[in-house]
């Protein structure tokens, strides 16, 4: 028992004879940080920090924040802590001071110390217990390559057991190491192979940033990397452009179709169509001013009130546009043309006397706001859902043509007015019912811009010649023309656009479409027989 | 039927016109130049810039009725061939400009200078030679049309499609013309002019000669689409207008005669262009823009579409319906005029002005005329 007791008086003897000078040491480095951030020099700030961080102190994360904050006081002998309720602290103990002490005077900051804050943060950050935060405190380190974090770093991925952390604080690792010229050689061509796996803008940016001293195996490594990842990087650009392309196709197409409808039965090409997505917008505008007003809780749900609305607005002044103008116009499409780009002018005057000519703000549900990243692909959620939409509306309206009664007698009047007229078609009433149906489906299609363009009187010119270009390219009479011209014209848009810059690729498109149609005189898929000369 | 009927009315009524046209080239500038500022019948210079302007659209409208009111082919491109000629006379009148811009540069135009090009693009060769450039007034409108016909006429671009295209056509200039690569000025197009042929553009003396030369162009063009229309060419291209098909079975060569018929056209548009120019001097990107075109086709609508006569009496009324209204209070409500022009006229009034006149006048004379029976569609 008593050699016990003894025994063990001597181990703790030993434990703290051995710890003394850990102990000492840390406190003295403390003390110097102190006395440094008392001297008011940058260089001395700096150095303050770097040793805070190694000596882990206990309060050096609120001590660094506050630095970052301009609330870090010193001078005086005392540091103190400013903290943001307005109390203050004593930065060495962390106890509570009664008052700001006599003297003292907050530190400065300059463009290296908050640098050096940045990444002695992000070393901070390297030991939180969440594994999220580890993450991003990789990230900032991976930015600030501050060479003072990597022992934190180092003992850090010992024993790091979360995989996506571990990576991170790999690639920060190897972000120091290859700028770190006392490195061991191997270890850093090991690092340009951490970052080529990265592979993004930021490897590229830190690879490019090897400094001069390099080995001629480094410099070879460094050079394989960067076009490995250049490479790689067109090729997410290229997939970048495509959907941007998918994204303007389905935007082209919900504008267009419905002026395909019309024309493909009517053979009219309606000029106020542009006006129909006009309205649609507007009335999108219209529901969401009443949600705000009367039922905020609803705003979430204002497209899907908007939707509805617009098409039956839309509609309606479709169907009053061809009651009252366009059937008295039948067998004369140029008279119609004119007359319809008449109408285009008055709504668009109308539009502009009631809500004045300033783009109206239309908001964004939280559902459709934002955006997330696909690999190398950033994707924003309006873009997504305008997609979807138009998808939907396609599919939609191919089920009305398909298999309803309507859509059986629309194809037939499509098909030989004539004979579907001998065959007890009412014509003029699918006439009517045709063009509401492709002014609601341009309503939706103002739904849909609303989110993505300017709600003002002049909506409908800016798509309207597109429009045109998709339905005279795609062909009358046929829905899948339309999609296909749609979407080819879209992405071939966004791909010539990096080359050839916006509006010189635009006119190559407009020339080209002006060259096919006179190889295809009625589009890419054209009705055959004697519809054509009908 | 119609068309014969007009035809034999035209020499009557086209004489009117010539008369008129002529009687206002010779005294408009007289009245300017002579009688003192005081007298009622004084012209202001102003005012005889705002009606030359209102005779070049005419000339437009003109050649925008020899191809639609005659041949059947709705341009809405005539535009483009209007501001192309109206470019030509433009860079003329940039070179004339030499050392006096703002840069002082002797050969580069101002906004070159600003661009900080080095040298005079090719295509701006030879436009410092008056004869050159009015070559080019014909030449670029006519090329163009000529190349854009030979592809749409052979392949049997028709109707909608055809006016769909023209639309793209002067949308993709207009496009072009704003790019300031181009070198026609990009935006701000080409202005700030000084002299012509020596003579300083804002002078009084100028306006009126320039007055004068566009009561002589206008007079000049409707003589050659009359000579056009009236020969044994203007009955097949009418023959084309009501029936083409029809026409082409027959034996005639469709596309020859309407690429002609085209061509001429553009070459007109050019030369209303070129006079347009000088009197407003500036001309910019917009004069492309398919709202204008279309306009266009509207004057002619309301003057009477397959009438020479009317289409001018369509341009001159519209422009200067559209004057006075976009100048007072009622200027916000001009589109809704102009929109419902569009709807009116072609529901109503689908012969325009002169043909609604005279049909009213005729059935005055003969108290129960057989109506004449519709041309059937071309398409």
């Amino acid at each position: 028992m008593r050699i016990l007791s003894s025994l063990l008086r001597t181990l703790a003897l030993a434990m703290t004879l051995a710890l003394m000078p850990a102990l000492a040491f840390a406190q003295q480095a403390a003390e110097d940080a102190f006395a440094r951030l008392s001297a008011d020099s940058f260089s001395d700030t700096a150095r303050a920090i770097d040793i805070l961080v190694q000596s882990a102190h206990p309060n050096a994360a609120v001590i660094i924040e506050a630095l970052a904050d301009g609330r870090l006081l010193a001078g005086g002998g005392a540091v103190a802590v400013k903290t943001k309720e307005g109390g203050f602290l004593d930065a060495r103990t962390g106890q509570a001071l009664a008052a700001q002490p006599a003297g003292a005077s907050p530190v400065r900051l300059n463009n290296n110390v908050r640098r050096v804050i940045q990444g002695a943060l992000g070393g901070l950050g390297l030991i939180n217990p969440d594994p999220g935060k580890r993450v991003a405190a990789a990230e900032a380190v991976f930015r600030a390559r501050d060479v003072s974090v990597l022992p934190v770093l180092e003992a850090a991925i010992a024993k790091e057991t979360n995989d996506r952390a571990r990576r991170a604080l790999r690639e920060a690792q190897a972000a120091i190491l290859i700028a770190k010229t006392d490195a061991p050689p191997f270890d850093r061509i090991a690092a340009v192979d951490v970052l080529r796996e990265r592979g993004d803008q930021d490897a590229l940016a830190t690879l490019r940033a090897l400094p001069g001293d390099a080995s001629p195996g480094l410099r070879e490594a460094q050079a394989r990397a960067i076009s490995e990842i250049e490479g790689k990087l067109a090729l997410w650009r290229a997939g970048q452009n495509l959907w941007y392309g998918l994204s303007l196709g389905s935007v082209l197409l919900l504008a267009a179709i419905g002026l395909a409808i019309t024309f493909g039965v009517m053979g009219v090409i309606n000029m106020a169509h542009g006006e129909m997505v006009m309205l649609g917008a507007y009335t999108t505008f219209i529901v969401q001013e009443v949600i705000r007003s009367r039922f905020p809780g609803l705003f979430d749900w204002s497209l899907a009130i908007a939707i509805p609305a617009a098409f039956i607005v839309a509609g309606a002044v479709g169907i009053a546009i061809e009651r009252g103008v366009i059937r008295f116009l039948y067998g004369r499409p140029l008279e119609t043309l004119l007359a319809t780009w008449g109408i285009s002018l008055i709504l668009q005057q109308a539009v502009r006397t009631a809500f004045g000519p300033t783009n109206r703000e239309v908001g964004a549900p939280a559902f459709m706001s934002g955006a997330f990243e696909l690999g190398g692909l950033a994707i924003t959620w309006n873009r997504l859902w305008i997609i979807v939409f138009a998808a939907l509306v396609f599919a939609a309206l191919l089920a009305i043509l398909k298999l309803t009664p309507m859509g059986l007698q629309m194809r037939a009047v499509t098909q030989n007015r004539r004979m579907a007229s001998a065959m007890g078609i009412r014509t003029g009433r699918i006439d009517a019912l045709t063009f509401g149906l492709g002014s609601g489906v341009a309503g939706l299609a103002g739904v849909a811009l609303s989110q993505i363009d300017n709600v003002s009187p002049n909506l409908g010119q800016s798509y309207i010649i597109d429009s045109f270009m998709v339905v005279v390219f795609g062909g009358v009479g046929n829905l899948w023309g339309t999609l296909i011209s749609a979407m080819s014209l879209g992405v071939a848009n966004k791909l010539l656009e990096p080359y050839a810059g916006a509006v010189l690729g635009k006119i190559a498109l407009l020339v080209f479409i002006i060259l096919f149609i006179q190889k295809r005189p009625r589009g890419l898929f054209a009705l055959k027989g004697r519809a054509v000369e009908a | 039927m119609i068309t014969r009927f007009l035809l034999s009315n035209m020499d009557r009524r086209g004489f009117v016109f010539l008369a008129l046209i002529a009687a206002i080239g010779l005294l408009v500038p007289l009245a300017n130049l002579l009688l003192p500022a005081g007298s009622p019948f004084h012209v202001s210079t102003a005012t005889m810039s705002l009606w030359g302007k209102y005779l070049c659209y005419a000339l437009l409208a003109i050649s925008l009725d020899l191809v639609w009111g005659y041949c059947g082919i709705l341009s809405l491109g005539h535009g483009a061939f209007f501001a192309l000629g109206g470019y030509a006379m433009g860079m003329y009148l940039m070179r004339q400009i030499g050392s006096r811009g703002v840069y002082g540069n002797p050969v580069l135009p101002d906004f070159m200078v600003f661009l900080n090009w080095g040298e005079l693009p090719w295509y701006w060769y030879g436009f410092s030679s008056f004869p050159f450039a009015m070559l080019m007034v014909l030449v670029v409108p006519g090329l163009l049309a000529f190349v854009f016909g030979w592809f749409a006429f052979r392949s049997r671009v028709t109707g909608v499609y055809l006016s769909i295209i023209t639309q793209a056509l002067t949308y993709a200039l207009l496009l072009a013309f704003f790019r300031n690569d181009m070198g026609f000025g990009g935006n701000n197009g080409l202005t700030d002019f000084k002299d012509i042929l020596g003579f300083n553009v804002q002078a009084q003396g100028t306006r009126a000669a320039l007055f004068a030369m566009t009561c002589v162009m206008l007079i000049s063009g409707f003589l050659i689409a009359r000579g056009i229309v009236s020969s044994k060419l203007g009955k097949v291209v009418i023959a084309i207008r009501d029936a083409e098909s029809r026409t082409r079975f027959l034996g005639y060569r469709v596309d020859r005669f309407k690429l002609f018929v085209f061509t001429v056209s553009a070459c007109m548009a050019g030369v209303a262009g070129a006079l347009y120019v000088p009197q407003v001097g500036i001309i910019n990107p917009s004069e492309f823009a398919p709202a204008n075109s279309i306009e266009t086709v509207i004057w002619v609508a309301v003057g009477g579409r397959g009438s020479l006569v009317g289409a001018a009496l369509g341009a001159v009324v519209v422009n200067w319906a559209k004057t006075v209204f976009t100048s007072g209070f009622m200027a916000p409500y001009w589109l809704f005029a102009l929109g419902a022009l569009f709807v009116f006229v072609t529901l109503f009034m689908p012969k325009g002005i002169l043909g609604t006149a005279q049909g009213w006048w005729e059935s005055r004379k003969r108290p129960a005329p057989v109506p004449a029976p519709e041309p059937a569609p071309a398409e």
